[in-house]
């Protein structure tokens, strides 16, 4: 498998008055072409910041501190703003949670969908509207013609998400960033967005990157599953093997936690306490404060990293054999 | 067994129309007066049983929240009938209702919306009490608002802190230590764990059966989890725009839906090691409760629907195995 991008000991520092936030410490990932990779974590465990440090959308007071992005041989996490457009929005597109904030509620979806290609194109206005139909057809939008002189208001909330997928769709990306695509919406829509999701991923061959927080979004869309927590992957791997057999304390206390899971038994499995603020992390492993199986060397040493059976990659001492 | 909670027949509907100005259309050469109402909550009737969780589901807009708000007289039902162990109370004033605020409790959504930043904990949580128990002395306040802190897993040492001192699900235990303090025996939660993370979800979820096995709690349960009610409910009614159209056991329910709503919502839940595909597809978008569309709500997206869908709004059918649904197709056997 050819790698579409290599991140490599990603870091992101958040620099506030308060102190120095360490959203993103030492990430290395790897996203292979057409490949659908889930990230998932609970909130503050740098999910977002993962998806956004990808094209650079990081704004002050957060800032790269290490690290490279390699795409296509060259280290984008050191592009200049002016460069890094001609990727962004071109080569990578990026579909955000709330599809009433993403789309401009002054212009019509045609006048948007148009100024995204005049950016990345040189091509005519009426090509320019063939792509627009295109790609509106592609996303199921019925009377595509008709649709381009309307507003976003004019559409309901599963419709805009399209929308928005659609803009996504118009340079013809080789990866899709979708943060939260679906969280504001409802769980019929949600089924609906997602199917759609994994049928242009398949159609397209484009590689997707699906941030959520839920476990079960993920596991029916992608290959593979990383999960963070606190600023860390502590966990990698297929998406089967991280659902069916989870290595990670963690993985397997998220997994276990939902009702789904629960098999009957009334009570839901719980992991105590909650995630550490990302200001005061504990020394050593970050879950070893809530974990039930710590030893002695979690409290001193970082784990990293480590290959298990079946393709997998875990940071924990524990699995690892203890050593 | 006698119901705790009896919801007969309510409507509820907001005028939206603003003022007499905003009411003005000029139509066909002449002024005439316009209503825009938005007919949240139609016709629904249902008893809770005592001790049991019958929860409420349904998408954005299906009049869920509103239901909870009406029963717990937040809001003035526009038609129908409240009972409570018998009583009727949705036509009560604010002090004949105070006897029953104390057996009835609600809980919010937003743990950070629903307690007030410049009240400590212990205010918060002193506040009923001392107001419906006016003859306690101070000791026997904070012994109980201590009792409850501990129930709900907050250690009473951080009564003097702020809500924003906390976390989301340690807020929400406050939020639930509230309702408990004056002693209930029905709450009413409004999605009580969706602001909250998954680990989180799981310490709350236990937190309420707890609290319902050792208190003898009735819940009147909100959500749009549908694996999250699957879990913890006894019995499950579905709403559609307004309108219950399935009501059964959570057994019957998640095994045999019967409604073709109940079908297409089912279907959407993500499993766990499931793949996206195969998921029941509906026509359309919710229609909006300001014009209900005639006849049964759903028809405008149904697979099933025929001529008499979109004539007569559909009667509660009960079938033999106790559920409750509200289609012309079920009832005719077509489905």
């Amino acid at each position: 498998m050819e790698p579409l991008i290599q991140i490599k000991n990603l870091r992101v520092d958040f620099a506030l008055r308060s102190g120095t936030v360490r959203a993103l410490r030492d990430v290395t990932l790897t996203i292979n072409k057409g490949e659908r990779l889930g990230i998932v974590g609970e909130s503050g465990a740098g999910k977002s910041v993962l998806g956004f440090s990808i094209i650079n959308l990081i704004s002050k007071p957060g800032r790269i501190t290490g690290g490279q992005i390699i795409f296509k041989g060259e280290d984008i996490a050191k592009y200049s703003l002016e460069k890094m457009r001609t990727i962004r929005g071109d080569r990578i597109s990026m579909i955000f949670q709330d599809p009433m904030m993403t789309l401009n509620p002054v212009l019509t979806i045609g006048t948007q969908m148009k100024e995204t290609i005049h950016a990345h194109r040189n091509v005519s206005n009426r090509e320019a509207e063939a792509i627009c139909l295109e790609k509106l057809r592609k996303v199921y939008i019925p009377s595509p013609e008709r649709r381009l002189t309307q507003y976003p208001h004019e559409f309901s909330g599963g419709m805009r998400q399209r929308i928005v997928i659609a803009i996504s769709l118009l340079t013809s990306p080789s990866l899709i960033i979708a943060d939260e695509p679906t969280t504001a919406l409802d769980v019929t829509i949600q089924a609906e967005i997602m199917d759609l999701l994994l049928e242009l991923c398949e159609t397209e061959n484009m590689g997707l990157i699906l941030i959520t927080h839920d476990l079960a979004v993920v596991s029916e869309v992608t290959q593979r599953i990383a999960v963070l927590y606190a600023g860390k992957v502590v966990e990698i791997g297929p998406t089967r093997q991280i659902i069916d057999t989870p290595q990670h304390p963690y993985t397997q206390g998220l997994i276990k936690a939902l009702p789904q899971m629960a098999g009957g038994k009334r009570r839901l499995n719980q992991i105590p306490g909650m995630m550490p603020s990302l200001r005061d992390m504990p020394s050593g492993c970050p879950f070893q404060p809530r974990c039930t199986e710590r030893i002695d060397k979690c409290i001193h040493e970082i784990p990293l990293l480590t290959p298990v059976e079946g393709g997998g990659q875990v940071a924990c001492f524990v699995r690892q054999g203890g050593m | 067994m006698q119901p705790i909670l009896e919801i007969r027949d309510i409507d509820k509907h907001f005028d939206i129309s603003g003022s007499l100005l905003d009411q003005l259309r000029f139509q066909g050469g002449k002024l005439t007066r316009q209503r825009t109402v938005v007919k949240a909550v139609n016709g629904v009737s249902l008893d809770v049983l005592p001790g049991e969780t019958l929860s409420v589901v349904g998408e954005s807009g299906c009049g869920k929240s509103t239901l909870a708000r009406t029963v717990m007289g937040l809001y003035q039902p526009n038609r129908g009938e409240i009972l409570y162990r018998g009583k009727r109370i949705d036509h009560l004033g604010s002090t004949a209702m105070l006897p029953y605020r104390t057996r009835m409790q609600m809980v919010f959504q937003d743990p950070y919306a629903s307690l007030n930043p410049r009240m400590t904990v212990r205010q918060i949580l002193e506040e009923p009490v001392r107001f419906h128990n006016p003859s306690l002395n101070r000791d026997e306040v904070s012994d109980r608002v201590a009792e409850v802190m501990r129930q709900v897993g907050v250690d009473p040492v951080w009564a003097t802190n702020f809500p924003h001192e906390f976390s989301g699900g340690q807020r929400q235990r406050i939020s639930i230590a509230r309702a408990l303090v004056v002693g209930p025996e029905f709450i009413a939660a409004d999605e009580p764990i969706a602001a909250l993370d998954v680990s989180i979800q799981a310490q709350i979820l236990n937190l309420l059966m707890d609290a319902q096995e050792k208190l003898g709690l009735t819940y009147l349960f909100i959500s749009h989890d549908l694996s999250v009610v699957q879990h913890i409910s006894t019995r499950v009614a579905v709403m559609y725009l307004g309108c219950v159209c399935e009501l059964a056991t959570a057994r019957e329910l998640f095994t045999s839906p019967r409604h073709p709503y109940t079908q297409a919502l089912l279907s959407a839940i993500p499993r766990l090691g499931g793949r996206a595909g195969g998921h029941v597809k509906l026509s359309g978008d919710v229609p909006t409760p300001i014009n209900l569309p005639p006849g049964c709500v759903f028809h405008g997206r149904c697979p099933h629907a025929n001529e008499r869908c979109k004539r007569d709004i559909p009667a509660r059918l009960t079938l033999p195995s106790g559920s409750v649904v509200a289609c012309h197709a079920v009832e005719e056997g077509r489905i």
